[in-house]
């Protein structure tokens, strides 16, 4: 069997949860798998992140460039190419940056192409049969990859366990980074703004999202949230509508949340969302769709229309006060 | 600047149920209401104010059947000058790399500056702008929320990466860009508006046209096949509240109690 590779995401000499994900998802298509794990960087994070990850992997590529500082893909698939055998299985995790990088490197290597994989189930041969959604998380499909030529796979964040035996002992090797010239330059991190409320500090979140249908409508949902001594949060769109400000997004590229007690508003589910909530709290759906993926992930789900119901609840609440 | 911007007709998630058909090969399509995919319409409506402000043409190029040209008239009916339609049984079955190789025949009849996806499709890949740029050889940046076009060899965009901070980078001209949702608010379009465009002419390509052979493109091309559509097992999943309205609001308020949901 090819070779395997497990991309490192890293920040401030830390590596990402992703890094130790990727060892079981890589185990699931072949236990017997040997991954190699590279990060490439440079300076004294570099280092420490490539003994920490050397913990877990038995082998590590550290690629050191003063132009890799800062992760931009298109430098990094330099790198890569300049490094990875043309057979070379490698994950990472589809985050903002595996979504940056894969697709591309995957062409210059002339290999297959799989995205946002949820699960995988077996080798039949050269092919590797994985799971991801579509349409929303609405359904999900088996995938059929050859990897014959090597693939690049981008792995869903947070579905696979990760593992914590740091048993591996492995070794350090440095790798040149090679001709990584580019047309991109990387500038500079614009930090997102604060709010007014720090949802991140909120016990009891009353979370809205597209179901609200109208900008108006916001109304009931700030009404509930008062009755209720919450905090107003959202999905994505509502702040791409400009509706709400975006230090009240939940998600992975808005705020991660940890209250004691999530109530979710029309809300479809989707994992960019579900992964900004943490700690484990009390999720109460309500959506008027049966099979809305976000009844997999609640506690308790409520099939009604958020437009008469919620404005029942809010009165109820009020008057048992 | 000369603008293409790839945009496809997809299932509108927010307005359907999607269901698996009976024997799983595909979703029910019958009844479905379709849109324009959401990332391109952002990515449309950027093109359109980048041309409003530097000059130059805005083209939307799809590929897909006879249908997807409702989608093109859409897109002119906002403001695209003009519309493409890549159309080819062969076409079928392509993967994500297949579709890029067609686009890229596409783009390569042209003179474009800037070329523009969505961020991701209704098949949640995000995969079409990287490969479509790695192939041509052009710059790439995804999940972009910001353009400045004031130098015309570079433009200076921003990244949306994880906390909704923001990655600046520059990017040399001609380039390939992913368009994230929430860039720029699209503007409306009417009934009227798309009636305006219902009789401009829309030229269609096929494989041999785009020069396009059966290795390159379609189901045979393809390393990478879905093989079904399923839904998945439900895990533990929530517990359904049953009842009346009434009911439902009675028990939900004693669980928020319970739970320290209601201060
Ligand atoms: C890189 C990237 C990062 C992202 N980051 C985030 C993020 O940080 N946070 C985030 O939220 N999203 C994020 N997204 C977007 C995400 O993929 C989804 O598109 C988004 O979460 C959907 O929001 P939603 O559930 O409100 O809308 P939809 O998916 O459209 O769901 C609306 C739901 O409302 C229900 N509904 C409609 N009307 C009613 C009604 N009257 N009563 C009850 N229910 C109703 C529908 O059945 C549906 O389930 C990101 C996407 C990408 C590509």
């Amino acid at each position: 069997m090819a070779q395997f590779f497990a991309y490192i995401v890293h920040k401030n000499g830390a590596a990402d949860d992703s890094a130790l994900e990727l060892i079981n998802a890589a185990k699931k298509i072949d236990p017997s798998a040997a991954v190699t794990a590279i990060v490439t960087g440079s300076g004294a994070d570099l280092d420490k992140v490539a003994d920490e990850v050397a913990a877990s992997y038995p082998e590590v590529w550290k690629i050191s460039n003063d132009a890799l500082a800062y992760p931009n893909a298109e430098v990094v698939r330099k790198a890569l190419l300049n490094n990875l055998p043309s057979d070379a299985v490698i994950l990472m995790p589809h985050d903002t940056f595996g979504m940056d990088l894969a697709p591309g490197l995957s062409i210059k290597l002339d290999s297959a192409f799989v995205s946002d994989v949820a699960d995988f189930e077996g080798v039949d041969g050269t092919d590797i049969k994985v799971i991801r959604q579509e349409f929303s998380g609405q359904v999900s499909t088996h995938v059929k990859v050859d990897m014959s030529g090597g693939a690049v796979i981008t792995v869903r964040p947070g579905v696979f366990q990760p593992d914590e035996s740091k048993s591996a002992g492995g070794s350090v090797t440095d790798k040149d980074a090679g001709d990584v010239s580019a047309k991109r330059k990387y500038l500079e991190v614009l930090v997102a703004e604060v709010g007014d409320v720090d949802i991140t500090k909120s016990e009891v979140l009353v979370s809205v999202g597209r179901g609200i249908e109208d900008q108006d409508n916001l109304e009931i949902i700030h009404e509930l949230a008062e009755a209720m001594g919450a905090d107003v949060a959202c999905s994505r769109p509502i702040v791409d509508a400009k509706w709400l400000e975006k230090s009240r997004q939940v998600g992975t590229s808005g705020l991660t949340v940890k209250p004691k007690v999530y109530l979710a508003l029309g809300i479809s589910g989707s994992f960019q969302h579900m992964g900004g909530i943490k700690g484990n709290p009390f999720i109460i759906a309500i959506n008027k769709n049966p099979k809305a993926p976000i009844f997999q992930l609640a506690d308790v789900g409520i099939e009604e229309d958020i437009l008469e119901f919620v404005p029942e609840l809010t009165e109820a609440i009020n008057e048992a006060k | 600047m000369e603008i293409l911007v790839c945009v496809k007709r997809v299932p509108d998630t927010s307005e359907n149920e999607i269901e698996v058909n009976s024997d799983g090969t595909d979703i029910e399509r019958d009844d479905l209401v379709y849109s324009v995919n959401e990332w391109d319409n952002y990515a449309v409506e950027e093109a359109i104010q980048i041309k409003d402000k530097v000059g130059g043409s805005v083209t939307v190029v799809t590929v897909g059947d006879e249908e997807s040209e409702e989608v093109l008239r859409r897109e002119m009916a906002m403001g695209a000058d003009n519309g493409i339609l890549l159309e080819d049984d062969a076409f079928e079955g392509s993967d994500g790399k297949g579709i890029a190789a067609i686009l890229k025949a596409a783009v390569e009849k042209g003179n474009y500056d800037l070329i523009l996806t969505g961020a991701q499709a209704d098949d949640g890949a995000a995969q079409v702008g990287g490969m479509l740029a790695a192939m041509l050889d052009l710059p790439y940046a995804s999940l972009v929320n910001f353009i400045d076009v004031s130098d015309d060899k570079k433009l200076k965009v921003g990244r949306e990466i994880e906390g909704g901070n923001q990655e600046m980078n520059e990017i040399e001209l001609p380039c390939v860009l992913s368009i994230q949702t929430g860039i720029n608010e699209p503007r409306y379009v009417g009934i009227r508006g798309i009636r305006k465009v219902a009789s401009v002419e829309i030229p269609t390509h096929g494989a041999s046209d785009l020069g396009l052979g059966a290795d390159a493109v379609g189901a045979g091309a393809a390393k990478v096949k879905r093989l079904d559509y399923f839904v998945p097992e439900l895990g533990e999943g929530a517990e359904m509240l049953e009842g009346s309205t009434e009911e439902k609001v009675a028990k939900l308020i004693e669980l928020l109690k319970a739970k320290g949901g209601i201060k």
